[in-house]
């Protein structure tokens, strides 16, 4: 069997993701622009297509509920600032909605690149469905990939930005399908001793590394 | 291609370049307070007073921003 590498480069959850400087449809944005705040940048193959379009609408029907959590979103794709623009006013027109956040116009894939978003066994020109939340320090705290064929959830995208909220807030861990109000997980004791300390603290545990708490 | 929000292509400033200087003039001299004042967010006012600074219209100190001549006519 053929031994296939990969050469894409991109920084990797609990990384400083590097700072840029890119056209946009807001004006030229650096990446430390959005310092202490949150960011979804994202990347979407192309403009006037159907699957990106009902993205776009959706990350705008959701652009005030990420403010409420101090997050920006910045999307990005190789197509130019005219046709960025174009099709914003034409998401407007069309589907009566307007595009609150700045869009990268990478024609020349630096940012993009940087953030490995062209996966060549899906397009070598296009950039595929991807999602960095970035920290308002810009670490890199979670990374999505979506095929161009999948749309993405925007519920997931807040969820995740709850989550790791909630993580950085009050030290635990939240487990599978998690949404706000859930009991969180405490995080396991590291010795034997802790481990036996743990099932007499005033915890919901169902064993000495499994224990939930409600915030 | 460089875009700058703050200032047109003729080297004026935009409605949102009109709003900062506004603010600084009226007392507001960090990102902080001209977003702030503004209603704008972090990001947009970090790059309007990048823009605004090229132009010659503001002026920077550390993180201070004041007007300079040509920034207080324009608001005038």
């Amino acid at each position: 069997m053929e031994n296939q590498t990969n050469e894409i480069g991109f920084p990797l959850i609990g990384e400083k993701a590097p700072d840029f400087e890119a056209a946009t449809t807001q004006g030229t944005l650096r990446l430390s622009d959005f310092e202490g705040s949150w960011l979804v940048l994202f990347s979407h193959p192309a403009d006037f297509t159907p699957v990106c379009t009902t993205e776009f609408i959706a990350f705008s029907k959701i652009a005030d509920d990420l403010k409420k959590r101090n997050t920006e979103l910045l999307g990005l794709s190789v197509d130019s600032i005219s046709s960025h623009i174009a099709w914003a006013r034409n998401v407007e027109e069309k589907m009566g909605v307007k595009i609150p956040f700045p869009i990268i116009a990478d024609l020349n894939k630096e940012v993009s690149q940087k953030f490995g978003m062209i996966h060549p066994g899906q397009s070598k020109t296009e950039t595929v469905r991807c999602v960095f939340i970035i920290d308002p320090e810009s670490k890199v705290r979670t990374i999505l990939y979506y095929p161009l064929s999948t749309g993405r959830n925007m519920q997931e995208i807040i969820r995740i930005i709850d989550a790791l909220q909630t993580t950085d807030k009050h030290k635990v861990a939240t487990p599978a399908n998690w949404n706000p109000g859930d009991p969180v997980v405490v995080p396991s004791p590291t010795t034997a001793e802790g481990a036996e300390e743990r099932v007499k603290e005033d915890y919901d545990c169902k064993d000495w590394y499994l224990c939930f708490k409600k915030l | 291609m460089i875009i700058v929000p703050c200032v047109s292509a003729d080297g004026k400033p935009t409605q949102s370049g009109i709003k900062t200087l506004t603010a600084i003039k009226n007392g507001a001299s960090t990102p902080q307070t001209v977003s702030q004042q503004t209603g704008q967010p972090m990001f947009k006012v970090r790059s309007g007073l990048r823009e605004l600074v090229n132009a010659g219209l503001v002026k920077q100190t550390e993180n201070k921003y004041c007007l300079t001549e040509e920034g207080t006519k324009i608001i005038e």
